[in-house]
């Protein structure tokens, strides 16, 4: 019995299952949106892109989140311009704009000596660094967007299935897809530290995807993505602290896993 | 049909004397719409009454569509003025116009039922604190029944017919409880039942003296569906009941184009045609 309570003694490994539950509700959360509006290349874009800023940040002395925020949401609300004037295909802009912000990140990082170690835990996480006051911060965003969600959710759910007939009768689409780009910018630097750059997107995008396979309507696919979720990186860093492996990896691998379970029930349900 | 039509010309006589803006559900002068390289729409002029069924009749790319979109505020007309229900569209209320567009404007595997997609209509009626209420859910119910789909309203709507997604959209716009309906080409890819049952419900409508807008390339049966027709080609063809608009000969031209190349034409090509038919006003 003692062995299986072992990673909940030391106090980084508390803070880190609970950031962890964060990061793995509103990611899912906020998921079902990228899923169903079609914005997992988005999502990934802006993580890429708000590389540049977090090592800005570091080299400069500034706070990890301040760097990555302000770019990942000025990059957020460029996309969503791109997005609505429509001239430049969206695929060509991410495609070129942030892999180029990438490589401006490990440009920088590349001229510090350290760099091979840094380099490591920004592009695959290390939720097991979290500090108190990080702690604080995931909390705060994460109730800033999970509220946000709540209060908007009407308007985010016909804005996401019509946008055009829902702006006819009244509501205005943009602002909510705006709205939308910002709370994702704000998730993905939630999420940074937990999974890191590369696997960010995977996120975002397994939790709600499997709870699309086994849901017909919105809100229990919501509910369900949140759950699996928070079930990957919970478990995931459970698992991880016994087999002694990167937690971003093991998280985003058990959601994986739950992704190809969803679609192994869906058919056991059909036949 | 019959009493209808008396019970209409009756509103218009107690009508008469007030003026136009009272009239005039939709009042446009004037009005282009422009896209980057090209105009959609030259010079539109016309009005739409209350308690009419205007159908707006052109061959594909004549600017059907985008007319409709402008009406309901989705695209700013380039110049001329647009007025509806006495206001520019983007002043209104929300919930004031209900637009339905063609059905392929979607992705049908949201995951969403009947229900839920017809409860949207109320969604730009309630603020962020309004709960979704008893009333609504009365609404709900009862732009379900018109269309005749309250027993599909727990259906998964992946699993709806062309016709059956069309009545979902009509009955979405109706819990809306708008003062103005936009419907683009409704009837397109439904069985005839289905078309007979819009028909109806629009006739239904305007007889409520709901004012009703709609595109269509169905000339077939325009004097069941509709008070006046309008005949686009960019410009304003003709416009007036649909016996004037048929002796004008502006309609068996635009039916002549329709039905022989009615699919993709060219956009820019000039259109000799338009000289040879004088517009006409009801």
């Amino acid at each position: 019995m003692e062995i299986l309570t072992e990673p909940f003694h030391y106090a980084f490994m508390q803070r880190a299952f609970v950031a962890a539950l964060a990061v793995g509700l509103i990611c899912s959360t906020m998921g079902t949106y990228v899923i169903l509006r079609k914005l997992s290349f988005i999502g990934d874009g802006i993580a890429h892109a708000s590389f540049a800023g977090i090592v800005i940040a570091y080299l400069r002395g500034a706070n990890f989140y301040l760097g990555a925020g302000i770019v990942a949401v000025l990059t957020a609300v460029g996309i969503g311009f791109v997005h609505r004037r429509g001239r430049i295909s969206l695929d060509t802009t991410i495609g070129v704009l942030f892999t180029g912000m990438f490589a401006l990140g490990v440009f920088l990082m590349s001229q510090q000596r350290s760099y091979a170690v840094d380099l490591q835990s920004f592009l695959f996480g290390d939720i097991l660094a979290v500090q108190p006051q990080d702690l604080w911060l995931i909390l705060g965003l994460s109730i800033i967007v999970g509220v946000t969600v709540a209060v908007l959710f009407r308007g985010l759910l016909y804005t996401t299935f019509d946008p055009v007939v829902a702006q006819a009768s009244g509501i205005n689409s943009p602002a909510y897809e705006y709205a939308l780009l910002v709370m994702l910018a704000l998730t993905i630097v939630v999420a940074l530290q937990a999974v890191g750059i590369v696997l960010v997107a995977a996120l975002l995008v397994t939790p709600a995807a499997a709870a699309y396979q086994l849901t017909s309507r919105f809100s229990p696919m919501m509910a369900l993505a949140a759950l699996f979720g928070a079930a990957s990186t919970e478990g995931g860093l459970y698992l991880s602290y016994y087999v002694r492996a990167s937690s971003g990896a093991t998280i985003v691998l058990l959601a994986t896993l739950l992704f190809f379970l969803a679609i192994g029930l869906k058919h056991l349900r059909r036949a | 049909m019959k009493k209808q039509v008396i019970l209409r010309q009756a509103q218009d006589e107690t009508r008469q004397g007030q003026d136009d803006a009272e009239r005039d559900a939709v009042v446009a002068r004037d009005l282009d719409v422009r896209y980057e390289d090209f105009t959609a729409l030259v010079g539109a002029t016309f009005a739409v009454h209350y308690g009419e069924a205007l159908g707006i009749v052109g061959p594909n790319g004549s600017g059907k569509s985008t007319l409709l979109k402008t009406i309901a505020g989705l695209l700013l007309p380039s110049s001329g003025e647009l007025s509806v229900l006495g206001q520019p569209p983007r002043k209104l209320p929300p919930g004031t116009i209900a637009y339905v567009p063609q059905v392929e404007a979607v992705d049908w595997s949201f995951p969403a039922t009947v229900w839920d997609v017809v409860a949207m209509g109320r969604f730009a009626r309630l603020r962020f604190w309004q709960h979704f209420g008893p009333n609504d859910r009365e609404v709900v119910h009862h732009a379900l029944s018109v269309v005749s789909m309250g027993d599909l309203a727990g259906r998964r709507i992946s699993n709806l017919s062309g016709g059956q997604q069309q009545r979902a959209f009509v009955a979405r716009a109706l819990a809306q409880e708008p003062k103005l309906l936009l419907l683009d080409e409704p009837t397109t890819g439904v069985d005839a039942a289905t078309e007979e049952a819009l028909r109806k419900i629009v006739r239904k409508l305007v007889g409520d003296g709901l004012p009703v807008l709609m595109a269509t390339h169905d000339l077939d049966r325009v004097d069941d569906w509709f008070d006046r027709l309008l005949v686009l080609d960019r410009r304003v063809l003709a416009l007036g009941t649909p016996r004037e608009v048929v002796e004008s000969g502006a309609y068996s031209a635009i039916r002549e184009h329709t039905h022989t190349h009615g699919h993709l034409r060219h956009d820019h090509e000039p259109h000799a045609a338009h000289a040879a038919h004088p517009e006409i006003r009801a």
